[in-house]
């Protein structure tokens, strides 16, 4: 097990590598390449750019540029944002706070409803329950988010109910892409508080748990109903358990095995955030950063960002391994 | 004896061709009876036949031009109903329903495009990985590793982003997102056609193929993954639905399909901003992608279900 840890952590690092040469080399495609967000300044001449792409030492060959780019992140300097005026770290650290709030929110929840929808459904396949579980699975999966995201806005926010369509920092309704980026996250609509900031919530959280509730009640339901049919479960109850405690002590263990490891592999997008959420509900956090710096081509955010989200995908896929052997004692690793 | 073998041979090459026939077609007649016996995916292959139609065939279903704007647009997107337009007008005054129709086009082109480009690259890498094995194989699964790695939305929007600005015509940026798309798509088929070779070049006819000299290459498309096609299948079919989901979802963030050409995302992509003035903007082109995305996944279910050896 040591060394499976070992030798798996190990690997995850020429992995990184090729993603991080991958995408720099990708980002470098874009027009006007790094300096592409000074570019559309009206002010900055010609000259200036040639002076710029010296003092950033952007004349220097791409691997030059490259390994120094490594090894400063490596030190936790992930360069400077134009778009915020800040360093690009300051501007993660700006942002994370939104996205960890709607993202544990709306995974919370998602958890809650979508276990035990799931369970209920193993429980007792075919039945009523069981179909709207299975049918609200499928509408979900293949529901796409930006426009159930619209269709709440227009059924909650226009028809009188008020919810607040979006704008956790600024109210303009019919909101899309803003160009400026407004400092995160301290003027509300409302005055910023609790409830006023709860009501923001509630729409982008409901959307996001949504789509999770589907894939999760899926998975846990196919996962059970497999464990429900196997031989110690018919043991258990052939020695006078109760359901109950068939279903925690013998089912639960064994059926949510799996069930852990999908959610270990949803966890980072609890720093990564929803890229398409956000921006519709105008949601202050880390989706919407990288979406505005898209929009003004900001190379050193993209660059953090994309790398920062690789770095958690692998880490994560690596728990999930560990965990799923940890939990599940007949696994073996070589 | 030369000649001998030379004759009998045919023939007995004639009987196995026949009996390997015999088997293909009750194996696809058992497949197509576990198929329609599942009554949700008979109903998603149905109305994917219907809205495949409508595209295909979108100008016999509307007289209006999706590009024309109306003589009775006064600036105020006109409502369903009014002056012929049963779906109403966008906000420019451009007949909803016939964009609907060739927006179509467009969404379920880019769906079958890319996911032809995902089939074709993924069954290539996966079955060199496959077939092969050693350091080609442990080499390739560490690419297919960083591909997955990689989170494929914002690695879709810069991609797209650099490619939009660099062109600016329609077709141009058609073909790069099909391009984009299938390139960026092609992991989940590579590994599990790379499953599959490793049991299947065992096999005794695998053997059999290398011990009459067939080259690598045969061997690998021509004998093996033709024994991988059910799962692929599968995975192809449920693809196209993501497919066309992630198409919506560039097209609506504006880095998809530009205007003035429809797809259903860029259809979706003012919507939100009228959507006071024109609920119905916003959702009709919503409603065609989750009926399609819908009954592509119903379809694909049943499909498992049918294909899926271990479910029989």
């Amino acid at each position: 097990m040591l060394n499976y840890t070992i030798r798996r952590t190990i690997q995850a690092v020429p992995l990184l590598l090729l993603i991080s040469v991958m995408m720099f080399l990708i980002l470098n495609k874009m027009p006007g390449g790094p300096l592409a967000a000074y570019m559309q300044n009206p002010h900055i001449t010609a000259a200036d750019i040639a002076r710029l792409k010296h003092n950033f030492g952007l004349d220097r060959p791409l691997y030059v540029q490259y390994l120094d780019w490594f090894w400063r992140a490596l030190h936790g300097d992930l360069g400077w944002s134009q778009v915020n005026s800040t360093t690009v770290v300051e501007a993660f650290r700006e942002r994370l706070p939104a996205t960890l709030e709607l993202m544990s929110v709306s995974f919370i929840v998602a958890l809650a409803v979508g276990l035990t929808f799931g369970l209920i459904a193993a429980i007792k396949p075919y039945s009523g329950f069981d179909y709207f579980v299975t049918t609200f699975a499928f509408f979900g999966m293949s529901m796409p988010i930006f426009w159930l995201a619209i269709m709440m806005q227009m059924l909650f926010s226009v028809n009188g109910i008020h919810f607040p369509p979006a704008g956790m920092e600024k109210f303009t309704f019919g909101y899309r892409l803003d160009f400026t980026l407004p400092s995160a996250g301290d003027q509300s609509t409302g005055g910023g508080d609790f409830w006023d900031h709860l009501k923001h919530l509630i729409m982008p959280a409901a959307c996001l748990a949504l789509l999770q509730i589907a894939t999760w009640s899926r998975f846990t339901r196919a996962s059970m109903q497999e464990v429900l049919h196997t031989d110690y479960m018919r043991t258990a109850a052939a020695k006078g358990l109760t359901f109950a405690n068939m279903l925690f002590k013998h089912g639960m263990k064994n059926g949510l095995m799996p069930v852990v490891t999908i959610i270990a592999l949803s966890l980072p997008s609890l720093v990564s955030g929803a890229v398409v959420t956000e921006t519709i509900f105008a949601w202050p956090g880390m989706g919407r950063l990288f979406i505005v710096g898209l929009q003004q081509q900001d190379f050193p955010l993209l660059m953090g960002y994309l790398m920062l989200v690789s770095v958690l995908v692998v880490v994560f896929n690596l728990l999930a391994d560990l965990v799923y052997g940890w939990l599940d004692p007949r696994v073996k690793y070589d | 004896m030369a000649v001998q073998t030379g004759q009998i041979s045919p023939n007995l090459a004639n009987v196995a061709v026949a009996v390997a026939d015999d088997d293909y077609a009750r194996e696809r007649h058992l497949t197509w009876r576990k198929f329609s016996r599942h009554r949700l995916a008979v109903a998603g292959a149905i109305v994917l036949l219907i809205i495949v139609i409508g595209a295909v065939f979108a100008p016999a279903f509307t007289h209006f031009d999706p590009f024309a704007i109306d003589d009775a647009w006064q600036g105020t997107p006109l409502a369903p109903g009014v002056a012929g337009h049963w779906l109403g007008t966008d906000e420019v005054g451009r007949d909803l329903w016939a964009r609907l129709l060739f927006g179509g086009r467009i969404s379920l082109t880019i769906g079958l495009f890319a996911v032809i480009i995902e089939v074709l690259l993924g069954s290539f890498i996966g079955a060199v990985s496959g077939y092969f094995g050693g350091w080609v194989d442990a080499v390739l699964m560490r690419v297919t590793d960083a591909f997955l790695c990689i989170p494929l939305l914002p690695l879709l929007l810069v991609l797209t982003a650099i490619v939009a600005a660099e062109s600016t015509k329609a077709a141009l940026n058609f073909t790069s997102i099909v391009l984009i798309i299938g390139f960026l798509s092609w992991m989940s088929v590579a590994r599990l056609v790379r499953g599959a070779f490793l049991s299947l070049r065992e096999k005794e006819f695998c053997e059999a193929a290398r011990a009459i000299g067939s080259s690598h290459f045969r061997i690998m498309f021509r004998h093996l993954l033709p024994n991988a096609m059910a799962p692929i299948v599968v995975q192809a079919t449920l693809d196209v639905a993501g497919v066309i989901t992630l198409e919506s979802v560039l097209s609506f963030l504006g880095f998809g399909i530009q205007p003035p050409t429809a797809s259903w995302g860029s259809m979706l992509a003012n919507a939100q901003e009228n959507i006071s003035i024109a609920w119905w903007a916003a959702v009709f082109p919503g409603l065609c992608i989750l009926t399609t995305v819908l009954a592509i996944n119903y379809m694909g279910d049943g499909l498992r279900d049918a294909l899926d050896p271990n479910v029989r």
